[in-house]
């Protein structure tokens, strides 16, 4: 267990520095200067040359690149080019909203998907069954901005139960900063909910097959208590590593959600970041992406331990 | 596409979910009286609030006139106005300007404002190391002295007949010594409304200065909420969460505004001329008879009604119609495929061109250059489009003169002075249009100034420097209670001086 973990370790971090390479590198031949973009169409070039020369924009580039490293292992992620705040409290500030809203919308798909899933696999071939096939079916086909807007017209338009979008902030009181996040977690999590309810029910059909619950069955347990008391953990596993794929991308692809619902997340960060030739954030929430959903993968690497005392044993 | 289709889809189904909630009678009734704020929706977020340190519209359209106030202001209807300057004496060379300042004038942040500050502002921004986005403003100053605290001097090199006009820009807005580093994150000036918070990505929030010297604001606190999709911004304007969008980024929902009786649509006039700008340097746009070609290839109208959905005015040069120098010269190159198509035989095209056509992001861009390319090609000149982004537009058609043709709104005020600059995009050099300038510049006589604008127009114009497109409108949407928004914007601005809400 030890090496297994030294060893996810190492090839972590090697990850890490491959994309922080090809991330600088995309940076460097990108089009666009962030000192003439800011400084806009009737500029001085005298202007724009002082102020590439104030953010450090005419230093060599090895040396851009390890300032940019290196700043990274002590937490400097430097100064942001527009905003003129440290990188590293814009991404805080932004991670507010995006774990938050990410994690609302994985607990609402897991909410719906597991009994969902469960209840279809119980009753499979049934019209129950086709029901909620169906259902899912449609949910992963509705583009999840197409849906977020339908939410907007229907909950904020028309009946003004919630905001049309926008994030007051956690000052305003957690409940206030709960509601805000609402509709977008319910337009988050419907193709989500949909994808994982499809995985646990045709997870669920295989253990069905095994040896151990035609046992538990001859046992004398009904269809449903053998599903309840063993098929569901031992379908856990291609759930979990579902679970983590889709937490990262909610983290990391709610760009379209958060512009529908002018949430100021991470991935509005980095959209605003990249018109405006924000790189030293661009690269920062980049790699800082990369490093979650390796993290996640590793964490997820550990959960099947958990779920399955078989990893646990295995020799190294 | 499949953007468009959801947007009326869900359009239609909004307007039924609204149907359904007003017969059940669940939309409750917004009737607080005397409400003394104002939430204003803005497409773009400030990159920061400083306005002597960067160039981009959204920091003007937030603290231009509410926090930070220059020696003169530019009125809703684009004349110079006092402000923190009470009166000025000219020379009668032109050349010397003595500002007398306001008494009693404090920052936000209680410090005095003198004299001090206003020479402090001035040669901060004209400095070697300058990082002001409109450093040309300050170029004809040669000293700024004080005399004694309530009384400024600043000498010119030359005379500069809109020197008043140019001090009352976002960009040479008076600042403290005290407090200029941190204008970025926390402004401090000495408007009628001061910063409170940035929520980053969200919004900016000023409340009313009780200090202010003038006449207090009438409302209490304004907040800018930054809302760029513009199906989100419509959402958002018809939940009632934005009281106001002064600058509606979607002409094509501006209708259904006009029909709801909650909300005024008030169509006004910008500085924005749009051009289909020329390559006059790379052949074969160096011809004029090519140029000329494209000028009369084009139909001004069907690209207003087009792109525009109607909202914007023809132009036949790069001046802003509503001026009163301005001459209309859209006659000159009227509609005449035939004679595009002539004019380009007589060049030696007569068998076709193939030009680039770079688009930066703006709808009027997007669209207005489809419809242009389809113009275009019924005379033969087969354009091919390049979206770009704004970043990517700077440096490639903008810095590096890599383009053809392109299409961009100019926004600035006044500013058909680029026409005399050797390294602009255009690469249009007239000793003709320079003399020009040169005489305006020496200029500070009104009806001889006049006359020059007007020379100056017709001289790009018979040069075809580029193809005149439209002068962009502005479509504010905002509740109809609310009053004393500005309907124009001589400058891109959101004065709140005057705003307050009808009973």
């Amino acid at each position: 267990m030890g090496s297994f973990v030294a060893q996810r370790f190492v090839s972590l971090s090697a990850t890490l520095l491959a994309a922080s390479i090809v991330i600088f590198v995309v940076m460097e031949v990108l089009p666009g200067d962030p000192a003439a973009y800011m400084l806009g169409l009737n500029a001085d070039p005298a202007a724009v040359a002082a102020l590439r020369e104030q953010l450090g924009l005419n230093e060599p580039v090895l040396q851009r690149y390890l300032n940019w490293v290196g700043g990274f292992f002590v937490g400097d992620f430097g100064l942001s080019y527009t905003y003129r705040v440290p990188v590293r409290e814009l991404i805080a500030d932004r991670l507010w909203v995006s774990v938050p809203l990410a994690l609302m919308a994985l607990a609402l798909a897991i909410i719906i998907a597991f009994p969902v899933g469960i209840i279809a696999a119980a009753k499979r071939n049934s019209i129950v069954d086709a029901v909620i096939m169906g259902a899912t079916q449609l949910g992963i086909a509705i583009p999840n901005f197409w849906f977020a807007m339908l939410l907007v017209l229907a909950f904020s338009v028309g009946l003004r139960w919630f905001s049309a979008g926008g994030f007051p902030g956690w000052d305003a009181g957690i409940l206030v900063g709960m509601k805000s996040l609402v509709l977008p977690a319910v337009a988050l999590a419907l193709p989500q909910a949909s994808i994982l309810a499809r995985v646990m029910r045709s997870a669920l059909l295989d253990t069905l097959h095994e040896d151990f619950i035609r046992t538990a069955r001859a046992k004398g347990l009904s269809s449903g208590q053998a599903i309840r008391h063993h098929a569901v953990r031992n379908a856990l596993i291609p759930v979990m590593t579902i679970i983590g794929l889709q937490f990262s991308f909610l983290l990391a692809g709610a760009i379209i959600i958060e512009n529908v619902f002018f949430l100021p997340g991470l991935g509005r960060l980095i959209f605003q970041a990249i018109a405006q030739r924000d790189l030293i954030v661009v690269k920062s929430v980049v790699l800082l992406l990369v490093a979650a959903v390796v993290i996640v993968n590793f964490t997820v690497d550990l959960a099947y331990a958990a779920i399955d005392p078989r990893l646990r044993r295995r020799a190294p | 596409m499949r953007k468009a289709l959801g947007r009326s889809l869900g359009r239609s189904l909004g307007s039924a979910a609204l149907a359904v909630a007003l017969l059940t009678g669940l939309a409750p009734h917004a009737a607080l009286a005397a409400k003394t704020d104002v939430t204003i929706g803005m497409p773009l977020e400030p990159p920061n609030l400083d306005p002597t340190g960067g160039a981009a519209a959204a920091i003007d359209e937030v603290v231009y006139a509410n926090v930070f106030e220059g020696l003169t202001r530019i009125g809703p209807d684009g004349s110079v106005l006092p402000a923190l300057a009470a009166s000025w004496d000219i020379s009668d060379d032109g050349l010397v300007y003595t500002f007398s300042l306001r008494e009693g004038v404090t920052y936000h942040d209680g410090t005095a404002f003198d004299a001090e500050d206003v020479k402090f502002s001035l040669d901060r921004a004209r400095a070697e190391d300058s990082t002001n986005a409109q450093k040309a403003l300050f170029a004809a100053i040669a000293s700024v002295d004080v005399v004694d605290p309530l009384t400024v001097k600043v000498t010119l090199s030359s005379p500069a007949g809109n020197f008043l006009f140019n001090m009352g820009w976002g960009d040479a807005v008076i600042v403290a010594s005290e407090s200029a580093a941190d204008n970025a994150t926390n402004p401090i000036g000495t408007g009628p409304f001061k910063f409170v918070n940035w929520v980053k990505g969200d919004h900016v929030e000023l409340g009313r200065n009780p200090d202010y010297w003038g006449e207090p604001a009438q409302l209490e606190k304004a907040t800018f909420k930054f809302i760029s999709d513009p199906t989100a911004a419509f959402a958002a304007m018809m939940a009632e969460d934005l009281d106001a969008y002064p600058n509606f980024p979607a002409p094509e929902t501006l209708s259904q505004f006009e029909a709801d009786a909650r909300f005024a649509v008030v169509i006004g006039s910008t500085e924005g001329e749009t051009i289909l700008a020329i390559n006059n340097g790379r052949a074969p746009f160096d011809d004029i008879k090519v140029r000329q070609a494209l000028a009369h290839a084009v139909d001004r109208q069907a690209v207003i009604d087009g792109a525009m959905f109607g909202y914007g005015t023809p132009i036949g040069t790069h001046f802003a119609p509503h001026h009163p120098a301005y001459v209309d010269l859209t006659g000159q190159y009227s509609y005449d495929p035939e004679k595009a198509k002539a004019l380009l035989a007589e060049a030696g095209h007569g068998d076709g061109l193939t030009v680039s056509l770079k688009l930066p992001p703006p709808s009027y861009a997007r669209r207005g250059g489809e419809i242009i390319a389809q113009q275009l090609a019924a005379v033969g000149v087969t354009a091919e489009i390049a979206n770009l982004e704004w970043a990517q537009w700077i440096a490639e058609p903008f810095k590096g003169k890599d383009y053809d043709l392109t299409i961009v709104s100019h926004t600035e005020p006044m500013d058909i002075g680029i026409y005399a600059r050797d390294d602009y995009y255009f690469d249009y050099h007239s000793d003709a249009f320079k003399a020009i300038m040169e005489e305006l510049n020496n200029t500070t006589d009104p009806a001889r100034r006049t006359e020059l604008f007007q020379d100056a127009q017709r001289q790009i114009a018979d040069d075809a420097v580029n193809v005149f497109l439209f002068e962009l409108a502005k479509a504010g949407v905002w509740n109809a209670k609310l009053k004393g928004l500005w309907a124009n914007s001589p400058v891109q601005a959101n004065d709140l001086t005057g705003a307050y809400w009808e009973d």
